[in-house]
């Protein structure tokens, strides 16, 4: 069961541990780095110990920094940079009609390759460039056949303003497959270790676009997408205008019209053991980017979405706008106790699979990412 | 020979020390600066070879106009001066 919780915040890494009490374990913040810089990941790799942050300086970029030591200690290591753009390639982003920067803007997603692969680490960005490194973080190299599909070029922003890659999954049953979600521009995957894409997100629904492309996968804007790790047919996705489903390993997806109290959100966990069981951090709308009537609650159904639970104990439930972003929200290896922290600087820890929980801090900076680990 | 200097705010990440560094565009004298203390480009420079958008450099207290490809000219006793823009903070 972990006990240490690592959380990327827009002023620094905060390192949180479960430390044993009486009358009862608490959580406290038991480390900070890279105070004042904006970490926008973390990951901790359980293959090897080694830990992994990314942080995105205003003025001098985005730089990735790795501990082989649990956290302790820092080194610099590569960041994933793109190629030389090709004198006079007209690559635009399609809403804004603005050149695409072929430079890393953010590092949106940071995932360990499959266990076979050790020193393997993928990464998504900002503006929907995925990289791979092959010697933990040493070197990473622009997965070309994905930069380079003439339908990346279609990809849009949303929030963001430039599309981008923040979610990651490797197939454990086979290296070679990874599927990967972009906001905007569906969902992607490989069967051949990135030498092939296709877009699978047959069936998701954009309701931000007009009637005749609603259905159409390559606009779909997959907030957040995780994979069940003991059925990785199943996969989970928080999208901008509702949660969906696939249990066909992305062939296919369902809408999933039960979640409560809304359908809006970012973030999405899948139970490690059960691939039915999934929690939800809802908004209100995309047009209302807050908690329903001011309330914290997290959504976990445990029937593949038939209903959902509305879980409150211990979450504030009058005048509490946390907006809890895609990356913030976790579930540890036991699949019983998880952590989300929010906007506002809130982070709450169960130790229940959601049936309560305990404030951690209210007073961090916006939380951007955390991870058990 | 030109004298670069670098912001102070940038030597919290990577140390940059005042260099002397030969060269006759601006493009010249930092890759001379970069070759000794290699970190320092992605610092400054973006994945493009351009100076990074929220950075700037002066060529004898005057701005660069050419930000893409660094052609402004140094003179031989030329002060380039590395600075964070006032913006992206």
């Amino acid at each position: 069961m972990s006990t240490r919780l690592f959380v990327a915040t827009r002023k620094g890494l905060f390192t949180i541990e479960r430390r044993k009490g009486r009358p009862r374990a608490r959580w406290a913040i038991t480390r900070t780095q890279f105070l004042a810089d904006n970490a926008s990941m973390v990951l901790p790799d359980r293959r090897d110990g080694s830990v992994y942050t990314a942080l995105g300086h205003g003025h001098f970029g985005v730089k990735l920094h790795r501990s082989k030591d649990g956290g302790r200690t820092w080194e610099p290591c590569a960041t994933p940079a793109y190629p030389p753009k090709p004198e006079g390639l007209d690559d635009r982003e399609p809403n804004s009609g603005r050149p695409i920067p072929w430079n890393t803007e953010l590092v949106w997603a940071l995932e360990a390759g499959h266990a076979s692969e050790p020193g393997t680490l993928w990464c998504g960005t900002l503006p929907g460039g995925l990289f791979r490194s092959r010697d933990r973080g040493s070197s990473w190299q622009l997965v070309e056949a994905l930069w380079n599909h003439p339908k990346r070029r279609e990809w849009f922003g949303g929030g963001a303003e430039l599309p981008g890659v923040h979610s990651i999954c490797v197939d454990p049953r086979d290296p070679r497959c990874v599927r990967v979600a972009v906001s905007c521009g569906g969902v992607w995957m490989t069967r051949d270790g990135g030498a092939g894409w296709e877009c699978r997100a047959q069936g998701m629904r954009a309701a931000y676009m007009p009637a005749e492309r609603q259905f159409d996968p390559h606009v779909q804007d997959p907030h957040h997408m995780v994979e069940s790790p003991s059925n990785p047919d199943v996969l989970w996705v928080q999208h901008h205008n509702g949660v969906f489903r696939s249990t066909d390993g992305a062939t296919s997806w369902q809408e999933i019209k039960t979640v409560k109290p809304s359908a809006f959100g970012f973030a999405v966990a899948v139970h490690p053991a059960d691939p039915e069981t999934a929690w939800f951090v809802p908004g209100v709308s995309d047009e209302q980017r807050i908690p329903a009537k001011g309330r914290v609650v997290v959504a976990r159904t445990r029937n593949g979405g038939e209903n959902f639970q509305v879980l409150t104990k211990g979450l504030p439930q009058e005048h509490a706008y946390d907006l809890t972003y895609r990356h913030a929200l976790d579930v540890d290896e036991t699949g019983d106790r998880l952590a989300f922290g929010t906007t506002t600087g809130s982070l709450w820890v169960s130790e229940n699979q959601g049936d309560s929980w305990e404030a951690v801090s209210e007073h961090l900076p916006p939380v951007y990412c955390l991870r058990f680990g | 020979m030109p004298r670069v200097t670098f912001t102070q705010n940038i030597q919290r990440h990577v140390p940059c020390p005042p260099a002397s560094a030969d060269g006759r565009t601006v493009r010249e004298v930092l890759e001379h600066v970069f070759a000794t203390n290699p970190r320092v480009r992605e610092y400054v420079l973006d994945d493009q070879g351009a100076v990074r958008r929220h950075m700037v450099v002066f060529v004898n207290g005057r701005q660069i106009r050419d930000r893409a490809r660094l052609s402004d000219p140094v003179p031989a006793d030329g002060e380039v001066c590395v600075m964070q823009a006032l913006s992206g903070g």
